[in-house]
């Protein structure tokens, strides 16, 4: 549905492009400095642009009422949250990593630190879908959220943020990762089995 | 047969009380119309009926089932004041996604459906180039298609015209001649027949 209309999606994914390529002009164009930094800057720009994306997640719904009929149908709502979480991933998160290698190279990543990379967001950005599933369901119907989402999400954001820069930044010294990627990928897992109910359990007391 | 009972139901809205221990019991082929002021209650009834609020207190079931189940959530198609249709949609998309919500009857046509209500050729038509008032008949065109006991229509005749009106009418006199429930709040005048009246 947001296929129909582009600005909700290629907006968030427009800001990631152009704010990491704006560091090299910023900061240096040197490959030494660039790479050292990339990790970090490819991590919290995706989370940003996540985070930016996630407003429009139940908001329109909201508005014309079709998450009233959600809510009321006798299908499990879970259910129907997470079809909504997943078609939000698959227009934000997987843009993002399809888009990725590109940026790693004009950051100077090499070319095992852009695989690592692929893989952290690849384990993580559903998660970041996830986690915001909760948090936007929380604030529908709350005029202005932008800055309540932010602070209700992003601290929940940040142990991913650390294990996946740190897997590759470490990564960039041929150093071992799997722990990291553990982590990552438990979060995941414990975000894919209790986001569905939490953000359930959220729209439907939003809505009361 | 089915049977709609709400017993002692209470609703407080802030520091107001809208209702208290509002009781009733309604059986097929009836409709009722909820009557009263403006903020007297009759949405926040309505929401309540259809599960999307909480009551303060009290009961209500369909065939002995809870609010909440399975069975009573599919025994129920609800209307509010926003006819649920994405701006994104096409008529038929969103006539679609609205009845797989609540429960449809499986010979169904969305084209005859949309016909039926006066909207013919309006199938391709994104939902946001709808006037106020086709919107609204789409959403209702859903009367056609969806097997649901009880309905809830909440002013269902705003931003309609005679005409549309007449035919909702029709269709809302011919689900309660087949056994069916309904529950519905207007400030128009209307013609259906056996209607009961609760004023709020």
């Amino acid at each position: 549905m947001s296929l129909r209309n582009p600005s909700s999606f290629l907006n968030p994914l427009l800001f990631f492009v152009i704010a990491i390529s704006l560091f090299p002009l910023a900061i240096s164009p040197e490959s030494h400095t660039l790479s050292n930094i990339a990790p970090g800057i490819v991590w919290v720009t995706c989370m940003l642009s996540v985070l930016l994306s996630l407003n429009a997640l139940f908001h329109y719904d909201y508005d014309n009422g079709v998450l009233e009929q959600m809510v009321i149908s006798h299908h499990s709502l879970p259910l129907i949250l997470l079809a909504k979480t997943i078609a939000h991933w698959l227009l934000t998160g997987l843009p993002i990593i399809l888009l990725s290698p590109l940026l790693g190279m004009t950051l100077f990543l090499d070319a095992k630190s852009i695989y690592v990379l692929m893989f952290t967001l690849l384990l993580a950005t559903p998660s970041l879908s996830l986690i915001g599933a909760i948090g936007a369901s929380l604030i529908v119907g709350i005029k202005n959220s932008g800055m309540l989402l932010s602070l209700l999400i992003l601290p929940l954001y940040i142990p991913i943020l650390i294990f996946a820069t740190s897997a590759v930044s470490q990564s960039q010294f041929n150093l071992p990762i799997n722990g990291q990627l553990y982590f990552l990928a438990s979060i995941l897992l414990i975000s894919l089995m209790t986001s569905p109910f939490v953000s359930a359990l959220a729209l439907k007391t939003s809505l009361d | 047969m089915s049977k709609l009972i709400v017993s002692d139901l209470t609703c407080q809205k802030g520091y107001n009380e809208l209702f208290s221990n509002l009781s009733f019991e309604l059986n097929s082929g009836e409709i009722l119309r909820v009557s009263g002021a403006n903020g007297s209650g009759k949405t926040s009834l309505l929401k309540i009926l259809a599960g999307l609020n909480s009551a303060e207190s009290g009961r209500l079931s369909i065939n002995n089932n809870k609010v909440g189940s399975y069975n009573y959530q599919s025994d129920i198609f609800y209307l509010g004041h926003l006819p649920a249709l994405s701006p994104e949609l096409h008529s038929k998309e969103n006539l679609d996604y609205l009845t797989q919500l609540n429960s449809r009857s499986s010979d169904y046509v969305p084209g005859e459906a949309l016909t039926n209500v006066g909207l013919n050729n309006f199938e391709y038509e994104y939902a946001a180039n709808l006037s106020a008032g086709q919107k609204r008949r789409v959403a209702l065109s859903a009367l056609f298609i969806i097997q649901s006991n009880v309905w809830l229509l909440d002013e269902p005749f705003t931003a309609l015209d005679a005409d549309g009106i007449n035919v909702i009418e029709a269709q809302i006199a011919k689900h309660c001649d087949d056994g069916g429930i309904c529950v519905l709040t207007t400030h128009q005048k209307c013609n259906l027949p056996g209607l009961r009246i609760l004023s709020l």
